[in-house]
């Protein structure tokens, strides 16, 4: 049993011929945040992907939470909140609705959806559809549904994408770097992400192009990447 | 198990409720057909084994609507991938799906059957109702649970809309077959003949061996 909560040696993953994830290699302590640069197309999202369990590691020895994934993945499951581009909600359905779903299939009381609604001060609105919901309300919708069961580990694809600085405000102890939360963040703005971050990691072309504590780099080395 | 399952129906049933895209197209397309059969056949009434063909080959081509929308809220909205973040056994997905397509064609039936019965059919359908209901039921079992396994490998592919009836309709050809033929001594026009077992047997025993195939590999149609 490893005490890390994050261990991956030579993580290789392909889309079909295309390498998606080269070589990447890392350790991610408990309660530290590993935040993840790298321009489009990069593998961050891949990254973030595979973490979760939702897709199986090609090349390498995957650690996550202790579980080694794939054979071990059901371990790590219900142990991980993501967050991604896509909602993972159901449009026809109401926030509170797609709560109370994923509340029953992770075992999680059913008082639990009012405190998160509230938490992401989405109450007011928590019984319309989330297909009549503006974008900063689906997202803080799916903020809800990622820390529904307090998930260990917080995989966020850039949580903060479009959200108002008021609501990004509501969101920071939940999913930011006051939650306490081991995360694993990906950003495209290299301040915020360094202010937010343990560790940088940044990928190019599916490798590792950086890798190292925030304290130890500055924005141009970021700003580099997307060169 | 039970907790996954309840929560994946009530979720299906929910935003079937809500967007009414399968059942309603389904029982149109039903009533469609038969009104299509009426004039094509150029009779107005049927029986026995034409009345028992009409009716399941109808009741095929609805199901297949329904199949083809069966996992398309999991693809579309991330459903899938909320699943397989939950910490709960694979199969409950399977079972939901069968439950809830199972479900869609018990509501398509409620209309299908009758209108055909008012439309087409010559003898009256309550002559061997409890017969008939046998039939559908394990005739519904099977494209349920033949419809979900087929949905399932058809979704993640670019052309579902194809491959859903270029593999299903093989596999349900013994099905259709079977209920056809138990059905057709139930619509005799001379009065209702009895059950044929051996034909419930061969749909009972179908049903038995993809619902042990589905329990077998559901769990890798779902691995990346």
């Amino acid at each position: 049993m490893t005490d890390l909560a994050l261990e991956l040696r030579g993580l290789g993953r392909r889309y079909g011929e295309r390498p998606a994830l080269q070589d990447v290699t890392l350790k991610l302590e408990h309660g530290a945040t590993l935040v993840v640069f790298g321009p489009n197309g990069a593998g961050k999202t891949t990254l973030l992907r595979v973490l979760a369990g939702l897709l199986r590691p090609h090349a390498g020895d995957v650690r996550v939470l202790g579980a080694r994934l794939p054979d071990e993945g059901w371990r790590a499951r219900g142990r991980v909140g993501l967050l991604t581009h896509e909602p993972l909600l159901y449009r026809e359905l109401s926030a509170r609705e797609n709560l109370r779903f994923h509340a029953r299939l992770h075992g999680v009381a059913p008082q639990r959806v009012d405190e998160v609604l509230e938490a992401v001060a989405l109450r007011v609105r928590a019984d319309d559809p989330i297909a009549e919901l503006s974008r900063g309300m689906v997202q803080r919708a799916a903020v809800a549904r990622a820390i529904l069961h307090d998930p260990a580990l917080l995989l966020l694809d850039e949580p903060l994408a479009n959200l108002d600085p008021a609501a990004a405000a509501v969101l920071e102890p939940l999913i930011g770097r006051s939650s306490g939360r081991t995360r694993v963040v990906t950003s495209h703005d290299p301040a915020g992400g360094l202010a937010e971050g343990d560790v940088a990691l940044g990928l190019r072309g599916g490798r590792v192009a950086l890798l190292a504590p925030v304290a130890e780099i500055d924005e141009r080395r970021v700003r580099e990447l997307y060169a | 198990m039970r907790r996954a399952v309840g929560a994946l129906l009530r979720k299906d049933l929910l935003v079937e409720l809500r967007t009414k895209e399968a059942v309603p197209a389904m029982a149109l397309f039903s009533i469609s057909t038969f009104v299509v059969f009426h004039f094509g056949l150029d009779r107005s009434s049927l029986d026995g084994s034409l009345a028992a063909g009409v009716l399941w080959v109808t009741l095929l081509f609805a199901a297949v609507l329904g199949i083809n929308r069966l996992f398309v809220a999991e693809v579309e909205q991330g459903g899938f991938d909320g699943f397989l973040l939950a910490p709960v056994d694979r199969t409950s997905l399977l079972v939901a799906k069968v439950l809830a397509l199972l479900a869609f064609l018990v509501l398509v039936q409620l209309i299908a059957v009758p209108a055909f019965a008012f439309l087409l059919l010559g003898p009256s359908p309550w002559q061997a109702l409890p017969e008939l209901l046998a039939v559908l039921a394990l005739a519904d079992i099977g494209l349920a649970v033949i419809g979900t396994l087929v949905s399932a490998i058809a979704i993640r592919t670019r052309a579902r809309d194809l491959i859903v009836p270029i593999l299903l309709l093989p596999l349900l050809i013994p099905l259709v077959l079977a209920a056809a033929q138990a059905t057709a001594p139930l619509l005799a026009l001379d009065g209702a003949g009895p059950l044929p077992e051996r034909w419930l047997a061969i749909l009972a025993i179908y049903d038995g061996v993809f619902g042990l195939i589905a329990y077998a590999i559901f769990d890798f149609l779902l691995e990346d």
